[in-house]
C-alpha cells in the first residue's frame, strides 16, 4: 500500500480533464444576424443620406455660439445640481427632525415642488418680477434692511437656477432620505455611545455610508438635469439648444443643428458617467473586498485580453 | 466609596410593555458584573439605560455618583442637553453584539475617530494611541484593513479597542460573543479577561457562563424585567435558589 499525500496532486491517479462538446446556440446566431442587418441599415441611413448634412454638423460643432451655449449648459447643470443636492440633503434631514413644524415645512416643500411641472416653475420665477417689483430683506412684517429691484436680482440665469434647482431639491431630498434610512441604526448608536453629537454622527458616520445609496440615483438626476437645462431656451436664455435655435432661425438648417446639439449632449452625459463611476469607487471603500477596475483599467483589459463570453 | 453604577428601582416602558420593572443593583469600581437571563428579560435594555441610549422612566440610575440623563435642581429632574449627555457617554464604553464598526473606515480609522472628533485630539496623537490599542487587542497587523476584511472575532476586538480609545471608566458589553462562530469566542473573551484583570469596571450581558464564573465578581439573573437572583457567580451558578434560575441554567449549562 502506498500513502498518498492529499496536498500533492498525483499525476497518475488524477482523472483526465473533461473535453465535452459545447452546446450550440443557433438562436443567438439568428438574433445577431437580424440585428446586424437593422444596424447596418441605420448606419447607411445616417451616413449615406446627404439630407442630414453631416458637413454642416461638422462645421457647427465648434461654432463659437454653440460653444458658448455648451459652456452655459454645463454651468446651469452644475449650479442647479449644487442647489438641488445642498437643499435636498437639508430637506431630507428636516423631514427626519423630531420637530413637527420643521418636518411639515419640508413635506410641504416637496409636495409643492414635485407636484407642479418644472417648466411652470421656471416660467414662474422668470415672470415673478412683473408682479413683484422689489425685494426686501429685514424684520418679518417690519422694516426692511436690504432693498433690491426684483428685475436685477432675478435675471434670466437666476430664474433658471431657481426654477430647476429648487425643483431638483425636492427630488434629491427623497434620494438623500432613502440613503440615510439605508444606514443601519447600529451605526448611529455606536457613534452616540462614543459621545459623538448628532451633527457629527450625521456628517462623519451616516452620510458617508448613505452616499453609496445616494450616488447612483444622483448620477441619474445629473444626466436628467443636463437635458432639462434645455428648457432655459424657452425664456430666451441661450444655452446649448437656445444657441442652436438662434442659428437655425436664420439659416433653416434645423436637423443638422439639432444633430450638433445631440452630439454635445451625448459627450456631456458620457463625461458624467465617468465622474459617477469614480465617485462610486470613492464611497464604496470598505464595502467590497476588492474594488472593481476603473474604466481605464477595463480599456486595457479589452485591448490586451480576450473578451469574455462569445456567441458560442 | 461611591459605587461606579447604582440602580434604584429602575423602570423602563416601551409603549405599554414594561421592560424593566424595578432594577436595584450596585457595581463597585473595578468590579465585573455579569447579567444573564433569557432573551426579552430586559438585560440589554438595562445596559442601554446606563449610557442613556434608552431613557429611564422611573427610579434612579447613577454612574460614578452622577444621575444618568437628568440633573436634579430644586427638587425636580431636568433632562440633560445633548452636549451634557454626550459628555457623560465619553466615560462609558460600549461594545455591541453586532460589533457596529464603521464600515467605511479602516480598523485604525475606527479607533481614531472618536478621540479626534469628540476629544479634539490631534491626528498624530490619536494615531499613536490607536496603534497601541490595536496592539493590545492583538490586531496590529490588521490596522489598515476594513471591517469587511476582518473575521467576527477580529471585528469585535477592534470594537473593544474603539471603546477603550475614549479612556472610559466603565465598559458595557452587550452580548459581545453572541454573533460569533464558536471558535472565535475565545479570542474576544481573552481580551475581556485581560481588561478585567487590569481593573476595568465592567457590566457584561452574556450567555458565556464559564466567563461569568471565572471573571465575574457579581452575577445577576434577570427575567421579565426584574432581578430574580443575584450573588457571587460561583454560588448562583452552582446552587441557584429560585426555580426560574434553576430552569434557565439547566438549559444553558
Amino acid at each position: 500500500m502506498t500513502s498518498v499525500d492529499p496536498g500533492v496532486r498525483d499525476a497518475h491517479n488524477a482523472p483526465e480533464d473533461i473535453k465535452a462538446v459545447p452546446v450550440r446556440h443557433p438562436g443567438r446566431w439568428v438574433a445577431a444576424a437580424v440585428l446586424a442587418v437593422l444596424v447596418a441599415q441605420l448606419v447607411h441611413f445616417l451616413v449615406a443620406t446627404s439630407k442630414l448634412r453631416w458637413d454642416v454638423v461638422r462645421s457647427y460643432l465648434f461654432n463659437h455660439q454653440i460653444l458658448v451655449g455648451l459652456e452655459r449648459t454645463v454651468l446651469l447643470t452644475v449650479g442647479c445640481m449644487a442647489i438641488g443636492v445642498a437643499l435636498g440633503v437639508t430637506l431630507a434631514v428636516m423631514r427626519m427632525s423630531p420637530n413637527p413644524v420643521v418636518k411639515s415645512v419640508a413635506w410641504l416643500y416637496i409636495w409643492f415642488f414635485r407636484g407642479t411641472p418644472v417648466l411652470v416653475q421656471l416660467l414662474f420665477w422668470f415672470f415673478l418680477p412683473t408682479v413683484i417689483h422689489s425685494l426686501s430683506f429685514g424684520v418679518p412684517f417690519g422694516p426692511s434692511i436690504v432693498h433690491a429691484d426684483a428685475k436685477t436680482v432675478i435675471t434670466q440665469l437666476w430664474s433658471v437656477l431657481l426654477g430647476l434647482g429648487l425643483n431638483e431639491a425636492a427630488y434629491m431630498s427623497e434620494i438623500a432620505r432613502a440613503g440615510i434610512l439605508s444606514v443601519d441604526e447600529g451605526q448611529t448608536e455606536a457613534a452616540q455611545a462614543l459621545g459623538m453629537r448628532r451633527v457629527q454622527t450625521l456628517r462623519r458616520i451616516v452620510l458617508p455610508q448613505a452616499m453609496r445609496v445616494i450616488i447612483p440615483p444622483t448620477g441619474n438626476e445629473t444626466i436628467s438635469m443636463l437635458k432639462t437645462t434645455s428648457l432655459a431656451s424657452t425664456i430666451g436664455y441661450l444655452e446649448l439648444l437656445g444657441s442652436a435655435q438662434l442659428i437655425y432661425a436664420r439659416n433653416y438648417l434645423i436637423i443638422p443643428l439639432l444633430l450638433t446639439v445631440s452630439i454635445w449632449y451625448l459627450v456631456l452625459t458620457s463625461v458624467s458617467y465617468v465622474g459617477q463611476y469614480y465617485l462610486e469607487r470613492r464611497f464604496g471603500r470598505g464595502t467590497a473586498r476588492d474594488l472593481p477596475p476603473t474604466p481605464l483599467q477595463r480599456l486595457r483589459v479589452l485591448g490586451f485580453g480576450r473578451p469574455a463570453g462569445g456567441l458560442g | 466609596m461611591t459605587p461606579m453604577v447604582e440602580a434604584q428601582g429602575v423602570h423602563k416602558r416601551f409603549g405599554r410593555t414594561e421592560v424593566l420593572r424595578g432594577i436595584d443593583l450596585s457595581v463597585a469600581a473595578g468590579e465585573v458584573l455579569c447579567i444573564v437571563g433569557p432573551s426579552g428579560s430586559g438585560k440589554s435594555t438595562f445596559l442601554r439605560c446606563v449610557n442613556h441610549l434608552e431613557k429611564v422612566d422611573a427610579g434612579r440610575l447613577l454612574v460614578d455618583g452622577v444621575l444618568v440623563g437628568y440633573r436634579e435642581e430644586g427638587g425636580r429632574l431636568h433632562e440633560l442637553r445633548e452636549r451634557e449627555v454626550c459628555a457623560t457617554r465619553r466615560d462609558i464604553g460600549m461594545v455591541f453584539q453586532r460589533f457596529n464598526l464603521f464600515p467605511h473606515m479602516t480598523a485604525l480609522g475606527n479607533v481614531m475617530e472618536a478621540p479626534m472628533q469628540v476629544l479634539g485630539r490631534p491626528r498624530a496623537e490619536a494615531r499613536a494611541q490607536a496603534v497601541a490599542l490595536l496592539e493590545r487587542v492583538g490586531l496590529s497587523a490588521k490596522a489598515d484593513n476594513y471591517p469587511s476584511q476582518l473575521s467576527g472575532g477580529q471585528q469585535q476586538r477592534v470594537a473593544i479597542a474603539r471603546a477603550l480609545a475614549m479612556g472610559p471608566k466603565l465598559m458595557l458589553f452587550d452580548e459581545p460573543t453572541s454573533a460569533l462562530d464558536p471558535e472565535l469566542v475565545g479570542e474576544v473573551l481573552d481580551v475581556m479577561r485581560q481588561l478585567a484583570a487590569d481593573g476595568m469596571t465592567m457590566i457584561v450581558v452574556t450567555h458565556e457562563m464559564g466567563f461569568a464564573r471565572e471573571v465575574g465578581d457579581q452575577l445577576v439573573f434577570m427575567d421579565e424585567g426584574t432581578i430574580v437572583e443575584s450573588g457571587p457567580p460561583r454560588e448562583v451558578l452552582a446552587a441557584p435558589r429560585h426555580k426560574r434560575t434553576q430552569a434557565f441554567l439547566s438549559k444553558v449549562l
